[in-house]
């Protein structure tokens, strides 16, 4: 399968690949690692005039301490994040989404920032963003902005990221070494979530956020808030299906879909203890 | 536009459209063919090359995104010699294949993979290879030939 013809411009800085966002407009498509724009341009289902090419902006590949957060480069990579000794001490939940990704050759190109504004709702670690409370850090024409990951995800592929706009950094809390887990249900070894299911603990907290339960990822507020009032994680985990919209595709149905968030917030909780 | 990589050793300039995909670019522009395409889909792994050290699946990427980078493809395993890289000679003992076809991308999967896992166990083998399918479904011998390769190269 052959994409459409682009043009291709390799951006050499943030600046650059601003400038080449503002000159060409909605023609324009940022590239990271590609592990989601190019299957879709095979297919023609994306078929932008203009790539611009930020995946060599080495210095949007970081995984640091900020404080009482992590601040993670844009263009880190998977491999990167499920390697990392500092996210194996501050945010075990991220590296252990992170490992989960596609595959090793897939984690070897795919980066945190490129699965963020791709804002597909099967994607792994957006879901995970959520459950942290995420911060995104974006860059455009007009300067600076900073979108919590609550208001990030809008719709289907949709995100509050502008089009001559350049997602930079992702800023999570520090949430420890353990009180997580991540619950992926498919049916072949790299295949997307069918259903998925992240249970986190954010300041003694239990966080849940689901994967592929509506057009975007979903935090489970109904569960969080019965763990709050007293239930228990099996009474709890009954309200995983509510507030969702899931997809029916030859993979499951609704119902089946509504099943499985119950069942994989229920181990996800269990595992997480 | 004009692609300039190092494949095998061997410094390669070709002049390619942006949209040539890499596996493209190896098998026509270079006419290095070992590297296969299979579902072009990103699914089956059929076309794993090493780019900059690291397994990549070829049909997923721009040529122009590896340009002034090294590539290693299975024609760049073996000494000139002919002797097999020991990761070869296991799949050659172990009958690591069936039709062949995705054997390419399997060789070159594992050489990424022990690279980053030097003693893997089996269940280790089999989830790192989850990015390459056997259509045959030749699973068995295709572990036992790379957990035999991790041994040879301790």
């Amino acid at each position: 399968m052959i994409p459409a013809a682009f043009d291709y411009v390799r951006a050499d800085s943030a600046d650059a690949a601003l400038a080449a966002l503002q000159e060409h407009g909605d023609d324009a498509k940022l590239l990271a690692g590609g592990m989601s724009l190019i299957p879709l341009m095979k297919l023609r289902l994306a078929t932008p005039g203009v790539l611009v090419d930020v995946g060599r902006l080495d210095d949007l590949s970081y995984i640091r301490e900020d404080g009482d957060q992590i601040a993670i480069g844009a263009l880190t990579r998977h491999r990167d994040l499920e390697t990392s000794d500092l996210l194996a001490k501050q945010c075990g939940v991220l590296r252990s989404v992170a490992a989960q990704v596609g595959d090793n050759q897939v984690r070897h190109r795919g980066t945190l920032g490129g699965s963020v504004a791709h804002g597909d709702p099967a994607s792994d670690l957006p879901a995970a963003l959520l459950a942290l409370d995420a911060t995104f850090a974006v860059r455009g024409a007009s300067g600076e902005r900073t979108i919590a990951a609550s208001d990030f995800f809008r719709g289907f592929l949709e995100t509050a990221l502008g089009p001559d706009e350049l997602l930079t950094e992702i800023r999570v809390p520090k949430a420890g070494t353990n009180g997580f887990n991540y619950q992926k249900f498919n049916r072949r070894a790299q295949d997307w979530a069918i259903v998925g299911a992240v249970a986190a603990t954010v300041g003694g907290q239990k966080r849940v956020a689901l994967v592929n339960m509506g057009a975007t990822p979903i935090r489970a507020h109904a569960v969080e808030q019965a763990l709050q009032s007293g239930a228990s994680v099996a009474d709890a985990a009954q309200h995983a299906a509510e507030g969702t919209e899931p997809p029916t595709d030859l993979n499951a149905s609704v119902d089946y879909r509504e099943h499985l968030a119950r069942v994989l917030v229920r181990r996800a909780l269990e595992q997480a203890g | 536009m004009k692609v300039t990589t190092t494949v095998n050793g061997t410094r390669q300039e070709h002049d390619v459209e942006p949209r040539t995909l890499l596996v493209h670019y190896l098998r026509e522009a270079c006419g290095l063919t070992g590297t296969k395409i299979g579902c072009d889909t990103s699914s089956c792994g059929a076309c794993t090359i090493l780019y900059e050290g690291e397994s990549v699946k070829s049909c997923t990427m721009f040529a122009a995104q590896a340009d002034g980078g090294t590539i290693t493809t299975i024609e760049g395993l073996a000494a000139t010699d002919g002797t097999l890289h020991p990761v070869q000679q296991a799949f050659h003992e172990n009958h690591g294949l069936q039709c062949g076809y995705c054997t390419a991308g399997m060789v070159m999967a594992t050489v990424g993979f022990l690279q980053e896992n030097p003693a893997p166990s089996e269940r280790d083998v089999r989830e790192g290879l989850e990015g390459n399918l056997c259509r045959c479904t030749g699973y068995h011998n295709i572990v036992k030939a790379v957990l035999a390769a991790s041994e040879a190269m301790q």
